[in-house]
């Protein structure tokens, strides 16, 4: 047999070291987190684990006299349609540890991507399209419980609104950052993420691990998440945030808990999560006080009452089968904004097996849900927020017109940041000082550039959005949302079609 | 300022609770709540150490997320008591619904009679901060489950229902930290898997000894008689219950 596992023999990449170039330096050696370079004292040589590489890239960046090229490993197994090299190294691994398949990120695999199949409208000669450079061109988005009808009053020729309308988010884009639980990123990458949404005057989420003393200032623009596991969840922490998310699923692994493993949980983020340093942070698959829609009506109202109705209270589920169902009763149990997370939404840690095989895709699930709460009178009262893969400007577009409010984006957020999707999250070394907490590469992400990353990505999304709903003669967002007319599909069948509520390009 | 009595008969709890916050907020810190008849979120969110007297029965969620108030239910509560409770005493001389304590990071809750399923999941302890429940009856299934922290005492004591086991199945379920001592004996079949009970040290004894001469000065229960019985302890047998779970 052999005499180490049987996984290693075969890397996933492969490091090219231009030997001419290489003048020893040992930047290589600093920058990796994963321990694939040694320097051999007696060679005079650097030495390279293969095998160890993660394919994150951060060495070929830094090595300062660019010697260095990773490649995925050239040597293939035979071809083989069925047994790709993904599944032989997988049993491989399982072979020799006996352990569940752990991975990051989103479900990376095979399977439509919707986005790519809608296409968007134009106007030509007829309702002429608007330069959103010479013209206004409104983004601002509302997030909350809007009122059946409106009471106008008038007293003395003035007029003011009767209706009392219930806590709103007022986003100036239709974008906000994704949950990402302090804990899986460091607090470098939540200060990034804080003032950027503050900057921006968008939102971005605490997810399910609390919220550091020192991010508190930015409560105008945080959304304070409550999940299972209730970690850093107390009155001050409630009120911190201008709304409060329950957390029932996640688009990665929907139906399973979340668990920071007990490397992750230092001193900084046991005071957060209240929680010993070292030990293990589960959160539970389901809320134990929720089985029910009359118990998440419960909860709901349990914050409400905390936070004195001052706040919207969302509920966020991963897409899944009965989303629609489910939504509905999200709404009826007095849910102000529900988030759908699509079966590519990204995470820290997710077993490979749950992240690559639960789920539905968030363009099916979104018009599904959208046209539920139509059907039933009910969409004015909650906002629906989608994530689960937005990757460009386009695809936001794409599901504001399928019927969404807004958009959470995470992994985009995370590569603005410098992030590479290598996929190694759960492991707490990412070189690039993000989903890590170790205080040496954390430091590797300057909160300030990350920030400015932030700022320049959105602003950019932003200029495009204003691009293409000028393109369709509408100058303002509120106009798109829902407006499946200005989407056509391609290569999709009747039954995609019917539930995405599009016809097909040339109809 | 002298005590708030509120009748809270035919009060809709959004009203009531609406009528609590702004005494609270207009300085007033003791409260007498009568002819409670269901209704909700009783102190819910409060962060003030009020003194809160509740004749009745509250509804569910009594205390949820709570930091600091004095709770004494003069009768039964229902679901959800102490829902992820933070500090303050909530004191039950009645029985008890599902789910209470769930997540509870701090404070006490002592109920004389029995409680129902799920009871102090998930309850964390940091530092200073240990919550303890402490329950003079009987429990229902997954008491303790995923339990991360704190001390959950159950006597079996005080009950009404003679036919039942002391507890139910699933007891610390996932538990990776803190302790459940229990007054009798409990079949191991009824405990998680690989939980066994476990004798008490001196400084078990010690613990147990400070928070029942609480609750028994609380309930004008007779500490001595409750001592008398032989006690034995559950506790974690990790506090990395997934660690070596994974193919890396």
């Amino acid at each position: 047999m052999a005499f180490k596992k049987l996984a290693e023999y075969y890397p996933d990449f492969i490091v090219e070291r231009d030997e001419k170039e290489c003048n020893l330096c040992g930047r290589c050696i600093r920058e990796c987190s994963y321990e694939v370079y040694e320097y051999d004292e007696k060679k005079k040589r650097i030495i390279t684990h293969h095998e160890r590489c993660v394919g994150c890239h951060r060495c070929e960046v830094f090595c300062p006299q660019r010697a260095i090229v990773i490649r995925r490993n050239p040597s293939q197994f035979r071809e083989n349609e069925l047994w790709t090299p993904w599944y032989i190294k997988n049993i491989y691994k399982q072979a020799d540890t006996g352990g569940v398949l752990l991975t990051g990120m989103g479900n990376p695999q095979r399977y439509p991507i919707y986005w790519d199949k809608m296409l968007l409208d134009a106007s030509q000669v007829t309702n002429p399209s608007i330069d959103p450079l010479r013209e206004p061109m409104e983004l601002r988005t509302f997030i909350g419980r809007k009122p059946d009808a409106l009471e106008i009053e008038e007293k003395d020729g003035h007029f003011s609104l009767k209706t009392k309308i219930s806590p709103q988010l007022q986003l100036e884009y239709p974008i906000m950052f994704a949950a990402m639980s302090y804990g899986a990123i460091n607090l470098n990458a939540h200060i990034a993420l804080a003032r950027a949404a503050t900057e921006l005057g968008i939102y971005y989420n605490t997810g399910e691990g609390g919220l550091h003393r020192s991010l508190y200032q930015y409560g105008k623009n945080t959304i304070v998440q409550v999940a299972s596991g209730r970690f850093g969840v107390h009155t001050d922490y409630l009120n911190a945030g201008a709304a409060i998310e329950i957390k029932i699923g996640q688009g990665a692994k929907p139906g399973i808990g979340g668990h920071l493993p007990g490397e992750k949980v230092n001193a900084e983020i046991s005071i957060t999560r209240m929680i010993p340093e070292g030990s293990d942070a589960l959160s539970p698959a389901p809320h134990h006080d929720i089985y029910s829609i009359e118990d998440l009506r419960q909860l709901i109202f349990a914050l409400k009452e905390a936070t004195n109705y001052e706040k919207p209270v969302g509920v966020k589920i991963a897409a899944v089968h009965n989303s629609a169902a489910i939504a509905s009763g999200m709404v009826r149990a007095g849910a102000d904004f529900i988030v759908l997370d699509g079966f590519r939404g990204g995470t820290g840690a997710a077993p490979t097996m749950i992240r690559d095989n639960v789920g539905i895709p968030i363009e099916l699930a979104l018009a599904a849900v959208d046209q539920r709460l139509r059907d039933e009178g009910i969409r004015n009262q909650a906002s629906i927020i989608v994530s689960g893969g937005i990757r460009c400007s386009a695809d936001v577009v794409k599901a504001i017109a399928l019927g969404a409010d807004a958009v959470y984006i995470g992994t985009a957020a995370l590569i603005a940041m410098g992030c590479t999707m290598c996929q190694r999250c759960y492991r707490g070394k990412c070189a690039w000082g993000i989903a890590t907490n170790d205080p040496k590469l954390a430091k590797r992400l300057d909160p300030d550039v990350a920030a400015q990353r932030l700022i320049n990505l959105i602003k950019g999304w932003g200029h495009e959005i204003k691009e293409m709903l000028g393109g369709m003669g509408i100058n303002a967002l509120e106009s798109l949302r829902g407006n499946r007319e200005k989407l056509r599909g391609v290569g999709l069948n009747e039954v995609e079609l019917e539930i995405l509520g599009i016809k097909p390009a040339g109809r | 300022m002298e005590m708030r009595e509120i009748n809270a008969k035919g009060i809709y709890y959004r009203d009531l609770n609406q009528i609590i916050r702004a005494a609270i907020k207009e300085g007033e810190r003791e409260f007498i709540l009568k002819n409670v008849n269901g209704q909700r979120y009783i102190v819910a969110g409060v962060n003030v150490p009020i003194k809160m007297e509740i004749y009745g029965t509250p509804g569910q969620d009594l205390g949820a997320f709570m930091k600091g108030p004095y709770v004494r239910v003069h009768g039964n509560a229902q679901d959800g008591v102490g829902n992820t409770m933070d500090e303050g005493k909530i004191v039950i001389e009645g029985s008890a619904g599902d789910v209470v304590g769930y997540a509870m990071r701090g404070g006490k809750i002592y109920i004389r009679g029995d409680v129902g399923y799920r009871v102090g999941i998930h309850m964390k302890a940091f530092k200073e901060k240990v919550p303890v429940i402490i329950i003079g009856g009987k429990a229902g299934d997954f008491l303790g489950e995923y339990m991360a922290g704190g001390i959950i005492i159950l006597l079996g004591m005080f009950s009404a229902i003679a036919d039942k086991p002391l507890t139910g199945i699933c007891l610390g379920t996932g538990m990776h930290g803190g302790v459940i001592y229990i007054r009798g004996q409990v079949s191991p079949h009824l405990l998680g898997k690989g939980l066994s009970p476990c004798e008490l040290t001196e400084e078990d004894r010690q613990i147990l000894h400070t928070h029942l001469s609480d609750y028994c000065h609380e309930l004008q229960l007779d500490l001595e008689e409750i001592l008398q019985g032989d006690f034995c302890k559950v506790v974690p047998v990790t506090h990395r219950p997934y660690g070596n779970l994974y193919a890396y």
